[in-house]
């Protein structure tokens, strides 16, 4: 792959340090991001989707959050390699990063937007912050992105206040903003949601067309497997804090290998597929109390003793797959070093 | 906006018409008529009651006709600053009440300023730092605030003033500005003086404030909006100040309402103590004294700062909070 490397996470571990005991929510977790490219990343709830991306931003609540020592989130969109796990959270380094080089979008359109403000001044806050424009220019600017994320009567809208849009246009008006600066990596955590079906597939559009054009890298968090189809290039699938398998999106869905994927797409329904639908048996375990050996193991219908006993390392099916499943071992997958 | 204050305004109305038969009601609760009170209180006094001088009054608030009449007779003298008297001292009442309300608002203000000056932002440090020794501390001195009654406080300062200062902190003026017309060192002897009960009658108050800005705070902070804004590269100071608080002061503009007629009545006590020419100390007397003209005017003076302070509230929060401006 000749494509320039954005990001590149290693051995992450973010902990949270309870009264019920260390939560590890992301626990060693590798991946890269490359430019124009979309990364899926999937899983059931609480397996530490956001709060990698947390972690991305530098953003983990503290003080019960913690990076620990050893994890990595180097980012390249930059002359020099910055690593953001060196930064302090309120640095201004840091800060210039956020909402500049990369942003941010979430989940809740209803809420994610200050009420007070008009969407315009939010809008216009990050791009005076970043960009040091005169007010009016940066209106400008709040203009021409509240019309490119397809809000229609853009001069009027940008006085509106959040409460005044729908759900589908708030999220549009937090696509302007997260986009306003033209960042080269773009964080969306389930910014489809909230939203019914056919606003979703409008906002998916809308990605992919501003992605066409800016040529960002998206980090695209979400538990809806139909909507990796349809925006992801690469997938990444989590489970309590571990990254279980990342593939290509064909892969994902042709050639799964780890058992945690096949059951995730083989609950969820796919047109004119006649086979039974089968949720994952069993819930996530306790963060604080993780079984031995594979995390997945009693959950898993394909579990061997070794399964019970070590965690698997991850294997590289070839060069774009691996899994982190004893049973790719005996596929003939070679053993990841780390 | 402007259709809303009008709004807003035309409702005040029918409550303040409510609240003048009410206090009718309560003027006239008192066994025997005004004239009896004051033929008496004149008697007591040493002076005679010509019979042309009980005609005037008779005439003056109806007395002898239907209540409704004697009530009519009453409010018609609110829009010429007619009052009626007040028997014990033997003045109109408006009079009694302009040499006081001037230095009542100018309290109450201070006071408003005071509390608000501290409380929101130890409000806002003790959200922000929650838990830490900064808010334990904050949240005790608060309670001792809220658990020292005024006029032990007031008594406290006045101590402190004459003990360690040589200063007599009683009254709003020293002796030798006492009745003596404005200047700047009137002025500068005023504000020496102001602060004790400004201290007394407002930490009173603070601890709620503070708890209620703490709250406000904490809620808001765990709202989406501020992650965004974090996520966007605002310093901290912004995304707290601009943001957070910014919404989290939203309710503390609606205890205005309730704030205004606090200060006046809450301050009752330390006036006493202190000797202020306010108007808190004058409604008691007037109330032990059966002065009934004068009690019921602070008494409906009080109840239309109510609805002004509430009225005050309401427009201020449409003005910060744009989902009630276009509702
Ligand atoms: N402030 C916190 N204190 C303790 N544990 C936390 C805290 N925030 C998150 N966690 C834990 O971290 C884990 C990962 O959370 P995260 O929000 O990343 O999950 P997620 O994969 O995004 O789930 P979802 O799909 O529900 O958004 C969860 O199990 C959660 O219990
Ligand atoms: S390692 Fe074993 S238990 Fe874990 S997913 Fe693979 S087969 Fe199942
Ligand atoms: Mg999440």
């Amino acid at each position: 792959m000749d494509k320039k490397k954005i990001l590149e996470v290693k051995n992450l571990r973010t902990y949270f340090y309870t009264h019920e005991g260390v939560v590890k929510a992301v626990d060693d977790v590798d991946f890269e991001i490359y430019e124009g490219e979309t990364l899926g990343v999937v899983g059931e709830s609480g397996c530490g989707k956001s709060m990698t991306s947390k972690s991305i931003m530098n953003l983990v609540p503290k003080p019960k959050g913690k990076l620990e020592p050893g994890s990595s989130i180097k980012y390249y969109g930059l002359d020099e390699v910055v690593d953001i796990t060196s930064l302090s959270p309120r640095s201004k380094e840091m800060r210039s990063l956020r909402g500049n080089e990369m942003a941010m979008i979430f989940q809740e359109p209803m809420t994610s937007l200050n009420p007070v403000y008009t969407i315009g001044s939010q809008i216009i806050e990050a791009v005076r912050l970043h960009q040091g424009v005169s007010k009016e220019e940066a209106r400008e600017i709040a203009i021409e992105m509240i019309r490119k994320v397809g809000i229609p009567a853009p001069e009027k809208r940008v006085d509106e206040y959040p409460f005044e849009l729908s759900g589908g246009m708030r999220q549009r008006a937090m696509i302007a903003m997260a986009l306003s600066c033209n960042p080269k990596f773009l964080i969306a955590d389930e910014p489809t949601t909230a939203l019914d079906v056919t606003v979703e597939a409008q906002i998916l559009d809308l990605m992919q067309d501003l992605q066409d054009e800016f040529n960002t890298a998206i980090m695209f968090i979400t538990h809806d497997l139909d909507v990796i189809g349809e925006i992801a290039d690469r997938v990444m699938v989590m489970y309590t804090g571990k990254v279980v398998e990342t593939a290509s999106v064909d892969e994902i869905f042709y050639n799964p290998k780890h058992p945690y994927t096949k059951g995730l797409l083989s609950s969820i329904p796919k047109i004119g597929n006649k086979e039974e639908l089968v949720p994952i048996e069993g819930t996530v375990p306790n963060l604080t109390e993780l079984p031995k050996g594979c995390y997945f193991a009693p959950r898993c219908p394909h579990a061997m003793d070794i399964c019970r006993e070590k965690m698997p390392p991850t294997f590289d099916i070839n060069e774009e797959h691996s899994v982190k499943c004893w049973l790719s071992e005996k596929e003939g997958g070679s053993m990841n070093e780390e | 906006m402007l259709n809303y204050i009008i709004r807003r305004c035309l409702m005040a109305i029918p409550l303040l018409i409510a609240i003048s038969i009410v206090t009718f009601i309560v003027i006239k609760l008192p066994p025997g008529s005004y004239l009896e009170t004051y033929i008496a209180e004149q008697q007591r006094l040493g002076g005679e009651v010509t019979q042309d001088r009980v005609e005037a009054i008779k005439q003056r608030y109806g007395l002898g006709q239907p209540t409704y009449v004697q009530y009519f007779k009453w409010i018609s003298g609110f829009p010429r600053g007619d009052f009626g008297m007040s028997f014990k001292a033997q003045q109109p009442v408006a009079k009694i009440i302009k040499e006081r309300i001037g230095f009542t608002i100018l309290l109450s203000l201070a006071t408003v300023l005071f509390t608000w000056s501290l409380a929101v932002p130890i409000g806002i440090y003790s959200a922000v730092r929650q838990y830490s020794v900064f808010d334990y501390v904050f949240t005790f001195i608060g309670f001792i605030g809220v658990a020292i009654p005024n006029f032990l406080l007031a008594l406290f300062l006045m101590f402190i003033g004459v003990k360690f200062f040589g200063a007599d902190l009683s009254g709003l003026f020293s002796m030798e500005y006492m009745g003596e017309p404005w200047s700047f060192g009137k002025f500068i002897d005023m504000l020496k003086h102001l602060w004790v009960p400004v201290v007394v009658v407002g930490t009173g108050g603070m601890a709620g404030l503070i708890r209620i800005m703490r709250g406000q705070m904490l809620d808001e902070l765990r709202k989406a909006y501020v992650q965004t804004a974090r996520a966007k590269g605002l310093s901290e100071y912004i995304v707290i100040v601009k943001h957070v608080a910014r919404i989290a002061i939203n309710p503390f503009v609606s205890t205005i309402g309730w704030m205004l007629p606090g200060l006046i009545s809450g301050g009752t006590l330390a006036g006493i103590v202190l000797g202020l020419p306010t108007l808190g100390p004058k409604l008691l007397d007037a109330l032990k004294t059966q002065d009934m003209y004068l009690a019921g005017t602070i008494m409906m003076l009080l109840s239309s700062l109510t609805i002004i302070g509430t009225l005050i509230s309401d427009i201020l929060l449409a003005i910060v909070d744009p989902r009630i401006r276009y509702e």
